[in-house]
């Protein structure tokens, strides 16, 4: 990282860990776990949620000087909003298919919480390129979430991986069909996307026990 | 009369907000450790909702949807504004919620002070940006409905925090392992409360006959064509025969289970 300085580094590489958005600060599970049924969506999502971050944080930051405190909601809310009619008109334009299974989540990308919060947090006291790498870094951990709980999912609901059979083909029954192996169906529901991530915070929280919460 | 009374339950308990489609998780989380607060923060989102949902529908009918502006004269039938939807929706939802913050503090203190903390909480909170784009997608048909609409979903949100915030203030006293405490535990309770939600899935299965049917139909011709019986479901069977009998073993299960 020659052109970042150490602090700088830290605005990305924090939220990647021990300060993800989505398993320590509890931001944004609003509108991604329907979604992680299938790896493809995830990524989207997750890509499309970096695109937002980024700019909104920049659009912000450049604004924060002029925006009056008392409608700063609202005014965030219009960035986020246009940030993400960009993102769904490209998604209708290019990938049609993939935007009638996101549905109202891409919409949703504006309430997500992680976006006010960085906003709120980060973009309105900080300069434009510092609020960048910020946005960039949470948007970073929150799609890395995305992308594992989608891999599980995908992988164990349906032993696919993007819509590859990586597990043999289940009617066939070849490879590890062929000994018997079952697709966990159960994945697929969307209830299973709230254990898998209450797995991935018991498993972040036994490797590092600073992170427990006491009660 | 039907119709709504269908919407209302299938609302509140199949498509729950929290444990079907996971919107206003965040608050859901965040605001759920006491009874009280927890009961404040549905209520105002009840109330939120049924106020949003109607307007945010009146907004769609007349003013976003294609051919909306018709109203207008014949030379606005063409436009077609609804990727405007979003940022219609969302001012509606943070001006509508200031309103009734200003409304409620004047006139009746009282509810403003166990409401009014919530309310600029509420303005980010996707379930009710979700509320209003659900109503849009599922095609809503009057302003009645989307008022049930509205109302019911914000039961069923205030039901589901209600619940896990009973459930959190009883499990303080309970061992859970270390790393789980807090938000670990809170993530799989609220999984295994939404597969029992799912059990209200067989409530209403009007809507879901015609898929199986048509599958039934595909299936008759390759029946034909291998000449085979229902016995011929075996898995012993479609193992050593050709493709065509691999293909039809799914579809003569559906045959089994209706």
């Amino acid at each position: 990282m020659g052109i970042l300085s150490k602090k700088d580094a830290a605005l990305i590489l924090d939220p990647l860990a021990d300060n993800n958005p989505i398993t320590i600060q509890v931001l944004g599970i609003c509108s991604a776990l329907a979604i992680t049924a299938e790896l493809e969506a995830s990524i989207v999502m997750a890509v499309s949620v970096l695109f937002v971050m980024g700019m909104g944080n920049v659009v912000i930051s450049l604004m924060r000087n002029i925006i009056p405190s008392k409608i700063r909601i609202i005014v965030q809310l219009v960035v986020v909003a246009t940030l993400v009619i960009v993102v769904d008109q490209v998604l209708k334009a290019f990938a049609y298919e993939l935007s009638k299974t996101l549905s109202v989540f891409v919409g949703l990308i504006i309430t997500n919480c992680i976006i006010m919060g960085r906003f709120e947090a980060f973009a309105l006291a900080n300069g434009p390129k510092r609020s960048f790498l910020d946005g960039i870094g949470n948007a970073a951990g929150y799609g890395f979430i995305l992308v594992v709980i989608g891999f599980f999912r995908e992988l164990l609901g349906s032993g696919t991986l993007l819509g590859i059979k990586v597990l043999g083909d289940p009617i066939e029954k070849t490879g590890l069909y062929a000994f018997g192996y079952e697709n966990n169906g159960f994945m697929l529901l969307s209830p299973m996307a709230l254990i898998v991530v209450g797995i991935i915070i018991w498993v972040q929280r036994s490797r590092n026990p600073a992170l427990i919460e006491e009660n | 009369m039907l119709e709504h009374i269908e919407l209302f339950f299938k609302s509140i308990f199949i498509d729950n907000m929290v444990f079907a489609t996971f919107l206003g998780m965040c608050s859901y989380l965040a605001v759920s450790k006491k009874v009280t607060t927890a009961v404040g923060l549905g209520a105002a989102v009840i109330f939120v909702l049924a106020v949003t949902v109607p307007l945010n529908w009146l907004l769609d009918q007349y003013l976003l949807r294609d051919g909306a502006l018709a109203w207008l004269g014949p030379e606005y039938a063409d436009y077609n504004l609804s990727f405007l939807s979003f940022i219609l929706f969302i001012a509606t939802i943070a001006t509508m919620v200031q309103l009734v913050e200003i409304v409620v503090e004047k006139f009746s203190p009282s509810l403003y002070n166990s409401l009014g903390i919530f309310l600029p909480l509420i303005a980010v909170n996707c379930a009710i940006l979700g509320g209003s784009l659900f109503m849009q997608s599922r095609d809503i048909q009057t302003l009645g409905l989307a008022f049930n609409y509205g109302l019911s979903s914000g039961i069923g949100w205030f039901l589901a925090i209600l619940a896990i915030a009973a459930i959190r203030e009883k499990i303080r006293y309970s061992n859970v392992p270390a790393p789980l405490r807090g938000l670990g535990i809170t993530f799989i309770i609220t999984g295994l409360m939404a597969i029992g939600f799912m059990s209200f899935g067989g409530m209403l299965t009007g809507g879901d006959e015609a898929a199986p049917q048509e599958e039934v139909v595909a299936v008759a011709p390759t029946q034909e064509v291998s000449g085979l019986t229902a016995d011929a479901t075996q898995q012993d069977l479609t193992q050593k025969e050709n493709g065509t009998v691999q293909e039809e073993t799914p579809a003569t299960n559906n045959l089994i289970n209706e």
